[in-house]
């Protein structure tokens, strides 16, 4: 189709539709629009909500905290609640403090952990190309209330996360679901919080 | 042709020869800087010794890879450690690749009940368990629980979670390309452990051979640059520094010597047979050396080098001073000798001192100095006069005499000058009164600074420890010193909680005394008490005890578990720390705890002293590795002084013997005085901190000063000095110079502090000798 159809096309189409903003962002709407949006944020801080179904465990566990996020791959996730335990990564190091514990690991001897870390990681800074070595990405939903879906193209990744959902309204990311291959899940809930 | 008495001498003479060069021919040659340490340490210093001989630090070789790219040099650094960990020289190549992750992780999971300190009877009880099992549920709801969740059934008491945190010490180096890296980002790193010790120089040099193939198989063409440095490197460098030196300087000094003779002699026979004294006074040195002290250290030989031109003096005096034919010799003899004779003496008084030290080097310098001259004085008074043919003439120097005659008669005119010249050098050595000694252990070293830059450069980046403080505790057995250690690290742990320590490392952690492993079997209850009590500590955890199964048949497993042993380590990582950290030396083990300070924070000495010594324990000992080595310093360089000092009063009480005149031995002291302390003021002036050989050096320019200083004295007992014996005694000087001199340039710097010591010194001695000698008018 040459360059100047499509346009023509999706003006007639919003014309004969008759709800213009609405449709002109839907069609519109695609992974690249949103990777933009969530590149323009820098810097975060939110309040987070996570619960954990664990088979093993008769009831879910929760806990709660906050995270910070600085473009584009420091991540600290600082939980309060049950425990207090920070967990910061910056590029490949990944420091987990609980209690007098200090944990310094290198992700990459963690593929697991990496490519789960990973995949936030590259949610917030709208790094698709990124997110793409890693896993299919599907996008649902407009552009005030989408949800991105992550498969895990790795084989032994596979093995241990089934998918991922991020959600989120306009450039913000709202919650986060992790659904693990052994049925094992967990849901996070993001509210943002002004910047510190 | 040759009397009866000449013969007896000159076949007693090829005889000693022969003896020495038979004894020569079987010694050990070193360059093992150790010499230069005591000789009857204490416990402390001991431990410092062993440390330096072949302590873990010992066989450390720390590789750097500097240029080209990143990847380039993670690649090379992959591919030299796999051709290097199948060499059997190496105990563990480290450039953070994980080959031993698997082996370490199955040897902690399979042993976690004989190897965590949290197993206890109550920690298996209701309450403990409870506890345990409500951490392990709070650990799965953090981000780590992913990596633990597979475990909580095996392990909900979270042994292992334990045992990784023990271990997990250590700062590491960074990974870049999955290799590690510098801080920086600029070099990969390597951390190499050979099998042999750090002193087997041959051992350490083949290592190093073997890396640089391995760092060139890996990539021929790469642009890529290999630096290595370690304690190991350094002795094959010093070994390297010293061989080189030693010969080269040998070779300069004859030559230089000869040249200056053969211009004064203008005679082949006369320099030839004036060398003699020389070799058999080498021959000797070494021969006496290697007897006394079943080895000879590189830096003596070349000391030995310097002493030639101390030597050939004696020939000198002999050729120079005697007059041109046969008989004369005999009548140098009578009218000589007995002056050399005294000179030799004040020199062997001189280096006597040194016999006494508790520091083998110098002790072999000393008698190597005593053999040596003693030789070559012997040689010339007994066996050189028998060797001259009966034309032997040497060039006419009468008429350097005369002129040298000329200006000594003058030199009194100096004294006022010499004098303000020495006030200003004392006052020099007042006002540098507080830097004139360097001390400093590191001053002996012949490493170079850039050596050292490198060294301390590749440390930081790879946080390869520094093993300044230790706890070292020692014991009959294995078992007794794994035992005392754990009560060691009992405290040390507590100091670590108190946040005086970062942390610490132990053999126990690795491998547990039998009697600590078999406490905690003992501690695991029975299958059925064991299902009771996980029964009433899940209530009110959300989990059901159904699930811990595979917990229950581990823990029974394990109550039966053969007790781990040092083979049991074998293939692990872990491997490499317990013999570094485990010694045996004959029936008696050594424990080695070393200590990590908090960043910023200096280790608090006393406050670990005093939580140890709440432990009774004899055996135990705490360590500060730095302080011990500059107090064993600061002791060599003060025992130095006092044996120095004592060589000047042995030669100041030997004058007063032989002369009976106080103010005949001041006459021969001030000259001696007033050179030592004329260089002295010099080299500090020139930035220059003393340290003990230059200490030696200043023995040196009393020794042989002391010999000019005889000559004018003796001179002036019955008439003015004879134009050829100051000449003799001119060129004795250039040679002592030259000699000397030449070390001034070497890069070794206990070569080098002789050097300028002795170079200027004596030269200053011959001068003050002259200026100061009793005139006509005095």
């Amino acid at each position: 189709m040459p360059r100047f159809i499509r346009p023509l096309l999706i003006a007639l189409s919003l014309i004969l539709s008759g709800a213009l903003p609405v449709i002109s962002h839907a069609a519109d709407w695609d992974i690249d629009r949103l990777m933009q949006g969530l590149a323009q944020t820098r810097t975060g801080h939110a309040r987070f909500v996570e619960t954990k179904k664990i088979a093993m465990l008769d009831q879910p566990i929760e806990s709660s905290g906050e995270l910070f996020y600085t473009a584009p791959d420091t991540l600290e996730k600082r939980t309060l609640k049950p425990k207090p335990e920070t967990m910061r990564v910056e590029g490949d190091k990944l420091v987990i403090e609980r209690g007098r514990q200090k944990y310094r690991l290198q992700l990459q001897d963690y593929p697991e952990l990496a490519a789960f870390i990973d995949s936030i990681r590259g949610t917030l800074a709208g790094n698709r190309k990124a997110l793409e070595q890693a896993y299919q990405l599907s996008l649902e939903g407009s552009a005030s209330a989408w949800t991105l879906q992550l498969v895990p193209l790795n084989a032994k990744m596979k093995q241990i996360v089934a998918r991922i959902r991020i959600s989120g309204v306009r450039d913000e990311v709202r919650s986060i679901d992790v659904d693990q291959a052994d049925g094992d899940s967990s849901q996070m809930r993001i509210e943002k919080l002004s910047p510190p | 042709m040759k009397t009866l008495p000449g013969r007896i001498a000159i076949t007693l003479w090829l005889g000693f020869l022969l003896a020495c060069a038979v004894i020569i021919s079987r010694t050990h040659f070193t360059t093992d800087l150790s010499a230069f340490l005591p000789r009857s340490p204490t416990a402390e210093q001991q431990l410092l010794l062993e440390q330096i001989r072949d302590g873990l630090a010992s066989r450390l070789i720390l590789v750097g890879i500097e240029g080209s790219d990143a990847a380039t040099r993670a690649d090379l650094s992959k591919k030299m450690a796999q051709r290097l960990r199948a060499d059997p020289a190496f105990v563990s190549v480290n450039n953070g690749e994980p080959v031993n992750a698997e082996r370490d992780r199955a040897y902690l999971f399979n042993h976690r009940y004989l190897l965590s300190p949290a197993v206890t009877p109550a920690h298996f009880g209701v309450a403990g368990l409870h506890a345990a099992l409500g951490d392990s549920i709070d650990l799965l709801a953090s981000p780590a629980g992913l990596l633990v969740k597979s475990m909580l059934p095996r392990d909900p008491t979270g042994e292992m979670v334990q045992l990784l945190g023990q271990l997990n010490g250590g700062a590491q180096p960074e990974l870049i390309d999955g290799a590690w890296a510098s801080g920086d980002g600029a070099r990969a790193l390597l951390l190499i452990q050979t099998r042999a010790a750090g002193t087997d120089i041959d051992a350490q040099q083949r290592a190093m051979a073997a890396i640089r193939l391995a760092f060139r198989a890996a990539g021929e063409y790469s642009t890529a640059r290999l630096e290595m440095t370690g304690p190991g490197v350094f002795s094959v460098q010093s070994r390297d520094t010293i061989k080189s030196q030693v010969s080269r300087l040998s070779i300069i000094s004859v030559l230089l010597i000869a040249t200056l003779l053969l211009l004064v002699y203008r005679s082949f026979t006369a320099l030839l047979l004036g060398f003699l004294p020389v070799i058999s006074g080498a021959l000797a040195g070494i021969a006496a050396v290697s007897l006394g002290f079943g080895s000879v250290h590189g830096i003596t030989l070349g000391f030995g080098t310097a002493l030639i031109g101390e030597a050939v003096d004696y020939s000198i005096y002999l050729f120079v001073q005697s007059e041109q034919n046969a008989t004369d010799k005999q009548a140098w003899i009578k009218r000589f000798w007995p002056t050399i004779r005294l000179g030799v003496l004040t020199s062997i008084a001189g280096f006597a001192a040194l016999l006494l030290s508790g520091f083998p080097g110098l002790a072999q310098l000393g008698l190597y100095a005593i053999a040596g001259l003693i030789t070559a004085a012997a040689v010339t008074r007994y066996v050189l006069p028998h060797l001259l043919p009966r034309t032997f003439r040497i060039h006419d120097v009468s008429a350097i005499g005369r002129t040298l005659s000329q200006l000594v008669q003058r030199a009194a005119l100096l004294r006022w000058p010499a004098i303000a010249v020495l006030l200003l050098a004392l006052l020099v050595l007042f006002q540098h009164r507080d830097s004139i000694w360097n001390d400093k252990i590191s001053a002996l070293s012949p490493v170079s600074k850039t050596d050292l830059a490198l060294d301390a450069k590749l440390r930081a980046d790879s946080g390869a420890p520094d093993v300044r403080y230790l706890v070292v505790v020692s014991g009959a057995t294995q078992e007794a010193v794994l035992r005392d250690s754990e009560r060691v690290a009992h405290v040390l742990q507590s100091l670590v909680d108190q946040g005086e320590l970062a942390g610490f490392e132990s053999p126990s952690r690795y491998l547990p005394s039998q009697a600590s492993q078999r406490a905690r079997q003992a501690s695991l209850p029975d299958a059925a008490t064991l299902q009771t009590h996980l029964a009433q500590a899940v209530q009110g955890l959300p989990v059901k005890a159904a699930l811990f199964a595979p917990f229950l048949a581990d823990v029974g497993a394990a109550r039966t578990q053969a007790l781990l042993q040092r083979k049991d380590l074998d293939q692990t990582s872990m491997a490499m720390a317990v013999d570094a950290l485990l010694i045996q030396q004959a029936d008696h083990w050594s424990a080695l705890l070393p200590l990590t300070a908090r960043p910023g924070v200096a280790i608090n000495a006393p406050a670990i002293r005093a939580a140890l010594a709440q432990l009774h324990l004899q055996n135990a000992l705490f360590v500060d590795m730095k302080a011990e080595s500059d107090r064993l310093y600061s002791g060599y360089l003060n025992e130095a002084i006092l044996l120095s000092l004592g060589g000047v009063a042995t030669i100041i009480g030997l004058l007063l013997v032989v002369f009976r005149s106080p103010v005949r031995v001041a006459r021969i002291i001030v000259p001696l005085a007033a050179a030592v302390i004329t260089v002295t003021a010099g080299l500090a002036l020139f930035g220059q901190q003393l340290m003990i050989l230059h200490l030696i050096g200043l023995l040196l320019v009393v020794a042989v000063g002391s010999n000019y200083a005889l000559f004018f004295d003796r001179s002036a007992a019955d008439a003015a000095i004879a134009p050829r014996t100051l000449a003799s005694m001119l060129f004795a000087n250039l040679t002592t110079v030259a000699g000397f001199g030449l070390l001034a340039f070497s890069n070794v710097s206990i070569l080098q502090a002789m050097g300028v010591t002795v170079a200027p010194g004596v030269i200053l001695a011959l001068i003050y000798a002259a200026i100061f000698a009793r005139t006509d008018h005095d």
